[in-house]
């Protein structure tokens, strides 16, 4: 990665020095990081597939909880390998503006939840066959 | 004579005569872009996980979901982020040509994930499950229809980036529109497995 970038520096350093390379180097990969996150993202999306197609779990929340990490691992490898996301792009930018999103997506997602979950506890209960029968 | 010079030393500019790129300004700000995108995609997963289990009598996730489909479409999405990436390694390469192909490869990968999702969408509306069904399907054709809007419009923006590629080669300007394009097809990806993962697989597992 590192000699890949200073390549680049050298091929367009003089040509025109208007253009930001800090910011360039964070899109740059290589043909082995993308093979990489491709080989990984394809186990990682075969595995839960398999999981529920094939039922391989008894237990419906064993099977659920590692659909949900699998995917979170694969978000992950995506960010890394194919997004080209590190701690350094764009001074660092880059990751602040990540995790401020990453923070409001959980704030949204378990508040949404959390509050929508007491409302319903809140109101008059219900059999599951209700819960069903909801709009 | 004299005044004409004394006018044209003192004309006042108020634009930059060339073209200016700060530092790299144009990837911080595009993924900026992406981040609130990111934002409208948490807002539509929570509306689907609070009423996603809202069937109204209808029919449940485990009733419609075909996972074969899905497994298909989401391995053609795949295929096309690996084959966005060959594009970009291309277009670093200076290959002008090898580029075009990859992009092309790209873009059916992208039509076949499109003509997939549609042909799900016109049997579950043929079925009686259109989106007016119940809360559970309204969330749910917002959530992927949605995000298949963007793979839509993904796919015009690389069909014009390959007109102006085909046309002006890769300068500068091209190369810096397919970075912000693959950012934005890369981030796509990202989406479809929270959609596949949250929606379809665990929607089938009940």
């Amino acid at each position: 990665m590192t000699t890949h970038s200073h390549t680049h520096d050298d091929h367009h350093g003089h040509s025109h020095d208007h253009h930001g390379h800090g910011g360039h180097e964070a899109a740059h990969g290589s043909f082995k990081s993308y093979m990489i996150g491709f080989v990984l993202s394809v186990i990682l999306t075969a595995i839960p597939f398999w999981l529920v197609m094939a039922d391989v779990f008894d237990s419906k929340s064993a099977t659920v909880a590692a659909v949900m990490i699998l995917g979170a691992v694969q978000i992950v490898v995506h960010m890394i390998y194919f997004l080209h996301m590190n701690t350094k792009s764009e001074g660092g930018w880059i990751m602040m503006a990540a995790i401020f999103t990453i923070v409001l997506v959980v704030i949204c997602l378990t508040g949404s939840l959390w509050v929508m979950h007491h409302l319903n506890a809140n109101m008059m209960t219900m059999s599951p066959e209700m819960m069903k029968n909801m709009p | 004579m004299s005044v004409t010079k004394i006018d044209t030393a003192e004309k006042p500019q108020f634009y930059l005569t060339e073209e200016h790129h700060p530092e790299g300004s144009t990837n911080l700000g595009f993924w900026l872009y992406i981040m609130s995108d990111c934002l409208i995609f948490a807002i539509l997963f929570a509306t689907y996980a609070v009423v996603g289990r809202n069937y109204a009598a209808g029919p449940s996730p485990a009733d419609l979901f075909e996972l074969p489909l899905v497994a298909v479409n989401t391995a053609m999405l795949l295929f096309s982020s690996i084959t966005y990436g060959f594009a970009m390694l291309q277009m670093e390469r200076g290959g002008k040509a090898e580029t075009l192909f990859w992009l092309a490869v790209t873009a059916v990968f992208g039509a076949i994930f499109i003509g997939l999702e549609l042909y799900e969408f016109v049997n579950l509306i043929h079925e009686g499950a259109g989106p007016q069904r119940s809360a559970f399907l309204s969330a749910f054709f917002t959530l992927v229809g949605t995000h298949g809007l963007h793979v839509t419009f993904g796919i015009v923006w690389l069909l014009t980036l390959m007109t102006q590629v085909a046309k002006h080669g890769l300068v500068p300007a091209n190369k810096r529109r397919l970075m912000c394009l693959s950012m934005f097809w890369h981030f796509l990806d990202v989406v479809w497995i929270g959609v596949f993962s949250f929606v379809y697989l665990m929607g089938v597992v009940g």
